[in-house]
């Protein structure tokens, strides 16, 4: 099917509200039922569009992006396969081939988004030196680039499915090397210490070392839950504010060295 | 000082507004760190008119940050609290606010991501996709408003919850209970990021040590168990019992190092990385090496 120019400024829309809805992950417009269905929406194939949608956000219900690591990317699925439908021109007899094409984009988008996550240290680096200048305008802008790189993420491949087939652009997104691939799914495990480094050499002390020792030991040992361990170590904060108070008013009143060592800190 | 700077429900809203664009410019560095920034920025240009003040505000909201998208509202709303005493001459100082804010951000993301990611969503999702597999357009219309009027209220009402809480504990800053706070944040804040670099920063040694052969007496003899489900019944028995399924026992460098103490090698790299911060190199050197490292490492068979 031959979609006019209003379509494809509208299809190009919808791209780039799931690429940046894919990190900002609130109003949800990256889930395959939202995507799908605003594509069937404008090219009018809504009835599509919506069984597209309902049967791809079945298969996504799991994916999360947690902590630093980043999820199958539902919007490049969604928003792909929807255009791979949409061109298809089976209407609902297509949503077979749409989803079978939607799983491998989804990984392959995985990969583009950890390459925009590591160009956006290049804007929050650009954000440091406006904050250095006290300039809250230059600040903001820099956050919006970062967020327009986030949906030109699925702009540009969709754009590409538009102009080209969609054979050449599926080819080109999954024939990347298993060793790049695989290795920057590794390295990506590994680079989250960075971040973590950088905040535990700006909170350490000599005094709350022993503290990430016992957070290490316990979350390496036991299978408690962060939650758990957020209460341990509220416990653990109170149990040794209350000792180090109670050797200072005291004083002599236990003769309690530990407090007294506590207290001189 | 005569009046007392206050933050309006407005300036509130502003800033609760902007928290929904938390991880636009989410990086490999210090995660959501300028979209914090980005956030405050309406609280920071009210409460700050001294030129240096605002410039060191803005400095200290770029630090790392990372939690789950939507629980950073209540730390947002104690954070808010805290700036406001500071402009107001409060001694609240950058250990304290950074050390509310690692301190909260582990336990609330052990919470967001089950509640909003695994259990909402699904449940949304899989009731939207439901209608909307049968070609339902209220699939999709029903999915989107919930989540939206969930998520738009949640943000709203913590933010103004920790706001509220954070006022308390800056008011009684006679009974040192702010100082308290800061040491007892910072406690918490190495005991959690200990656990998170534990179980989040992930790295796998692929190399076999040992490959051992197994008494055949200790090894399932799958060619001679009984046909059908008597013999898989009888083949989950025997593992339960101690039996092996292989001849072998192969034993990985991995399997070696989670001998000693899991999380040493995450353990290891963060300590390394934190010494070559402290020499001064760029955190990005250290990143890109990280991925050069994953890929020479998955060639030669390391990872």
């Amino acid at each position: 099917m031959d979609l006019n120019v209003i379509q494809i400024i509208f299809i190009l829309i919808i791209a780039f509200l799931a690429g940046a809805e894919g990190v900002l992950d609130q109003f949800q417009f990256h889930q395959p039922i939202i995507a799908c269905t605003l594509i069937g929406l404008v090219t009018g194939n809504l009835e599509a569009g919506i069984i597209l949608g309902g049967t791809l956000q079945m298969i996504a219900l799991g994916w999360a992006n947690i902590g630093a690591a980043v999820a199958p990317d539902a919007a490049l699925a969604s928003v792909a396969s929807s255009i791979i439908l949409v061109l298809g021109g089976q209407g609902i007899n297509g949503v077979d081939t749409a989803i079978a094409v939607a799983i491998p984009l989804a990984v392959a988008g995985l990969m583009l988004s950890m390459v925009v996550r590591t160009l956006s240290i290049i804007v929050v680096h650009a954000m440091d030196a406006a904050a250095e200048k006290g300039n809250m305008r230059a600040m903001d802008v820099w956050h919006w680039i970062g967020i327009i790189i986030q949906g030109l993420r699925i702009v540009i491949p969709a754009a590409a499915i538009l102009l080209l087939d969609a054979a050449t652009v599926q080819n080109f997104l999954t024939g990347m090397p298993g060793w790049l691939t695989n290795g920057m799914a590794i390295g990506g495990g590994m680079v989250v210490a960075v971040g973590y480094a950088l905040v535990i050499n700006m909170m350490a002390s000599k005094e709350v070392w022993p503290f990430f020792m016992i957070g290490f030991v316990i979350a390496a040992l036991t299978e408690i839950t962060l939650i758990g361990l957020g209460v341990l170590g509220v416990a653990l904060a109170l149990i040794y504010l209350t000792l180090s108070k109670s050797g200072g008013s005291g004083g002599g009143n236990h003769g309690d060295p530990l407090g007294d060592i506590l207290n001189d800190y | 000082m005569a009046d007392k700077i206050k933050l309006t429900k407005k300036d509130r809203f502003a800033v609760a507004w902007r928290s929904q664009f938390l991880q636009g410019s989410w990086n490999y560095e210090r995660m959501q760190n300028g979209g914090w920034a980005y956030t405050l920025i309406p609280a920071i240009k009210k409460l700050y008119k001294d030129e240096d003040d605002k410039k060191a505000a803005l400095k200290r909201h770029m630090e790392f940050f990372n939690t789950h998208p939507y629980v950073a509202a209540p730390i947002i709303g104690v954070t808010l609290a805290l700036e406001e005493e500071r402009a107001n001459g409060a001694n609240v100082d950058d250990t304290a606010i950074q050390g509310v804010k690692v301190g909260m951000m582990g336990p609330l993301a052990g919470i967001g991501d089950p509640v909003f990611w695994f259990t909402l969503r699904p449940i949304l999702g899989a009731l939207g996709a439901t209608l909307a597999i049968g070609g339902n357009i209220l699939g999709p219309i029903l999915f989107f408003t919930l989540w939206n009027v969930i998520r738009f209220a949640f943000i709203w009402y913590t933010q103004e919850f920790g706001y509220d809480s954070g006022s308390k504990i800056a008011d009684d800053l006679s009974g040192g209970l702010l100082q308290d706070i800061t040491k007892g944040a910072s406690i918490l804040g190495m005991f959690i990021l200990a656990a998170l670099v534990q179980r989040w920063v992930s790295i796998n040694f692929a190399p076999v040590v040992s490959t051992v052969a197994l008494d055949p007496a200790a090894v399932i003899d799958w060619a001679n168990l009984p046909y059908g489900y008597e013999g898989i019944r009888q083949a989950f028995d025997m593992v339960g019992a101690g039996y092996s399924q292989s001849a072998y026992r192969v034993t990985t460098l991995q399997s070696n190092l989670d001998d000693l103490i899991p999380g040493l090698a995450p353990l290891l790299l963060t300590l390394a990385s934190m010494w070559l911060l402290k020499k001064k190199i760029n955190p990005i050197t250290i990143i890109f090496g990280l991925f050069a490292v994953g890929i020479v490492g998955y060639l030669i068979g390391l990872f």
